[in-house]
């Protein structure tokens, strides 16, 4: 249990924090908004990523990845949200890598980490069917026949999806409706028949794609973990998933509060620094409160996911739903506060608050982890 | 590590010869050990229980052996209390002097004073109150008026203190007092009184929870001698932040939860199912199990930030920004509870006296009014915030 960072990992964090203020700060991303990139980030910054160890973070030494783990990768992330630093983190390491260490064969394992680690391929999770995240309710099917699998259904919301050059596809082979037994993972390349990305925007500018299965064959060989057993290796990842989100959320309010605060020293209003009014002073000590608590939050649930604690999902369950309010809470303030500057796109809140909105709804809102959180506390 | 298992090991052999059966039950809010020159002991054993802590410095732990302490290092201090919890043991002395005059003391006052007062702390022979409020002077503590005026041999003390508590049941208070009307903060010294003397009234304040556990104080020509003035003159506003902090400190520690009322409770969810019902394994309404998991999630941030700050200070980061909102962010989440509570035994928790209720249930209502003032005492939710607002943020309010 450690609430205070080692050495190592304040290294690392101020490794990440240098490099994503100097090679991605936001105005990277809003030339990568505003030019239309048909990659949506920087495969270069990307790159730089990889050899700096980001991409490997998850990964063990003996796929050529840094193995720091969680810790690590929450602080890299946490770092990433501080510049809206567009990149395959989410995608490929924090959630594709993840699913291939827990459930993959040392074939899978092989093949795929090696180039991972390098920041040569692109994972991108297959799961949501719906506008809300409800990862066992999965209307995809994969029927057998006789050694190769046949896929059909539609995905929509899925992460780097139009740049993906592998699938981890969610899909029904038994049970009915919302039944946790009965999925299956399945790794599905992106150049296969019957397979269809269609790139979507969201208000973010982030990538997401809708992908459609029309009879889209896979071999056996290619599903992750085992048959029907899919959820097994999906709940753990989409665990780590929320608290790496957390994570960048804590990096994104942080920042859209620094700013905040930063602003409401400089701005006059009345002869005077809008700051020095209690109305504006005390919302802005009650963030702060709110932000404190957060960023424990956020340490304890990653040190529940590197120690493999029992307490694993309800840690991230408190974290996603927290960070989904506070992120809220502290951009709709970040912006009021700035008055109608904040309302400008030349000022960075907007597209804080419309990243933290996405972050927000991704596996599971505040609404869904509060419910998870008392079932599983068993009320 | 070795020594350290000794220790648990030798403490939980005296604590098992030592802590009467009594004493290892839930104790009743009358049977609450404050010492004291007047003791009610209504339970024997409760006094017997203090001596034989006393008699090892054990009521104040760490304070040094000389002044009648424990000696005890953070570490061994830790133990005691696992030990102490791990018996369900009562406290064995409850005493202001103990959380918030004698760390003062300790860092503020001159050698005689700490021989003088100390020891007696520890031992539950004088029971101490506060004397800082004022009906002029509540969150604008410095503008305090309760003068004192140097006669040569001896202080003069005239004022009125209000919101002292249990000063009816006290034998000394602590006291801020002006020595300059000319200057705010530092025309402020730091007084201790003996309240047997003379010229020292109390007045019971009815609250309402219907207790009175606050009063008014008049000091009406109260001869003070000169040797009961801590620090400097005109300094004491220094020492009165100082114990505000530990005072501070004391009332955060609700937001964890331990509160009285309720507690017999298995759970406030176990509750919520036997108030309100279930289906399906889940508490009927969804509104408040949505209450409740807000309150627990928020609790567990809470205890979490707690943690981090003591395990940064332990890292010798020194106490961290985190400190200053545990005043403000515990008491609202220990009001909040309180209102959860209502919610969740509804008008079995609003009943005032009778046979229909439980004594558990008669204690929700009282404990929900009291709850209110702690956004108010010891510094209100609002200066909390003008602290946070001012000192961390650096926001320049006036």
């Amino acid at each position: 249990m450690a609430l205070v960072l080692t050495e190592e990992q304040t290294m690392l964090r101020d490794t990440a924090a240098q490099f994503f203020k100097e090679r991605a700060p936001v105005a990277n991303f809003r030339k990568l908004r505003d030019t239309n990139d048909a990659t949506g980030f920087d495969k270069s910054v990307w790159k730089e990523m990889a050899d700096l160890g980001f991409a490997g973070v998850m990964i063990g030494e003996e796929h050529g990845g840094t193995g720091f783990g969680p810790v690590g990768l929450g602080l890299v992330l946490e770092q990433a949200g501080r510049t809206l630093a567009a990149s395959p983190l989410v995608s490929t390491v924090l959630v594709g890598a993840t699913a291939v260490e827990l459930g993959g064969n040392a074939l899978q394992r092989n093949d795929i980490l090696p180039k991972v680690a390098a920041g040569e391929t692109v994972l991108a999770l297959a799961l949501e069917e719906g506008a809300h995240h409800n990862p066992y309710k999965i209307g995809t099917t994969a029927e057998d026949h006789s050694g190769t699998y046949r896929l059909n259904g539609r995905k929509t919301f899925v992460l780097d999806g139009h740049v993906a050059d592998r699938f981890i596809v969610v899909a029904r082979t038994g049970g009915h409706d919302t039944d946790r037994h009965g999925l299956t993972l399945f790794i599905v390349d992106a150049g296969t028949p019957g397979l269809k990305v269609t790139r979507t925007k969201m208000v973010d500018s982030r990538n997401a794609a809708i992908v459609e299965f029309e009879n889209v064959s896979v071999p056996s060989d290619n599903v992750l973990g085992s048959v029907g057993a899919g959820a097994d290796i999906l709940d753990p990842v989409l665990d780590l998933g929320r608290i790496g989100l957390a994570a960048e959320m804590l990096g994104l309010v942080s920042q859209v509060f620094e700013e905040t605060v930063t602003y409401l020293k400089e701005r006059k209003q009345f002869g005077k620094p809008i700051g020095s009014f209690q109305a504006l002073a005390h919302r802005a000590a009650e963030m702060f409160a709110e932000i404190e608590l957060c960023r424990s939050v956020v340490l304890d649930a990653l040190s529940a996911a590197a120690e493999r604690r029992n307490d694993v999902a309800q840690m991230a369950s408190l974290a996603k739903a927290r960070l989904s309010d506070v992120a809220r809470l502290v951009t709709n303030e970040g912006l009021q506060m700035h008055g109608g500057m904040g309302m400008t796109d030349q000022f960075d809140v907007g597209l804080f608050m419309k990243r933290a909105r996405v972050a927000a709804a991704t596996f599971g809102d505040a609404n869904f982890h509060r419910d998870r959180f008392a079932t599983l506390a068993g009320y | 590590m070795e020594a350290l298992e000794t220790f648990r090991q030798e403490t939980r052999e005296w604590l098992e010869a030592n802590c009467p059966p009594s004493i290892r039950t839930p104790m009743p809010d009358d049977e609450s050990p404050w010492g004291g020159r007047n003791p009610k002991w209504k339970n024997p054993e409760s006094k017997l229980w203090m001596d034989r802590m006393a008699s090892r410095g054990w009521t104040a732990p760490t304070w040094p052996k000389a002044y009648g302490g424990g000696g005890l290092t953070k570490e061994e201090n830790l133990v005691l209390m696992q030990e102490l919890r791990r018996i369900n043991a009562r406290p064995a002395l409850m005493s202001f002097g103990i959380w918030m005059l004698g760390p003062a003391l300790l860092q503020y006052a001159n050698e005689e004073q700490k021989l003088e007062h100390l020891p007696k702390i520890v031992r539950g022979e004088i029971r101490w109150c506060q004397g800082y409020s004022e009906p002029g002077a509540g969150s604008d503590l410095a503008g305090l008026q309760t003068k004192c005026e140097d006669k040569g041999d001896h202080y003069l003390v005239n004022g009125q203190k209000i919101w002292t508590s249990y000063a009816n049941y006290a034998d000394w208070i602590f006291c801020l007092v002006r020595t300059d009307t000319s200057k705010k903060h530092e025309g402020i010294s730091f007084l201790l009184i003996d309240m047997a003397n003379g010229g020292v009234e109390t007045r019971p304040i009815t609250m309402i929870s219907g207790a009175s556990p606050f009063c008014e104080t008049f000091l009406t020509d109260v001869k003070v001698p000169k040797g009961n003035l801590v620090g400097e003159l005109n300094k004491g506003w220094t020492i009165a932040k100082a114990l505000l902090q530990h005072e501070r400190e004391m009332i955060s520690g609700m937001g964890l939860g331990n509160a009285s009322a309720g507690s017999s409770f298995a759970s406030l969810e176990q509750a919520a199912k036997d108030y309100v019902g279930e289906v399906d394994g889940k508490i009927a309404s969804a509104g408040l199990r949505e209450h409740l998991t807000r309150q627990r999630m928020d609790g567990k941030a809470f205890a979490l930030t707690m943690q981090r700050s003591m395990e940064e200070a332990k890292a010798g980061h020194g106490p961290g920004a985190a400190s200053s909102i545990f005043k403000y962010y515990g008491t609202e989440l220990n009001k909040r509870r309180y209102e959860l509570l209502l919610e969740i035994a509804g008008t079995q928790a609003l009943g005032w006296e009778g046979d229909s209720f439980t004594a558990e249930e008669l204690s929700i209502p009282r404990a929900w009014l009291r709850s209110k003032g702690n956004s108010i005492e010891g510094g209100t939710t609002e200066v909390q915030l003008n602290v946070v607002a001012k000192r961390v943020l650096g926001l320049p309010i006036e």
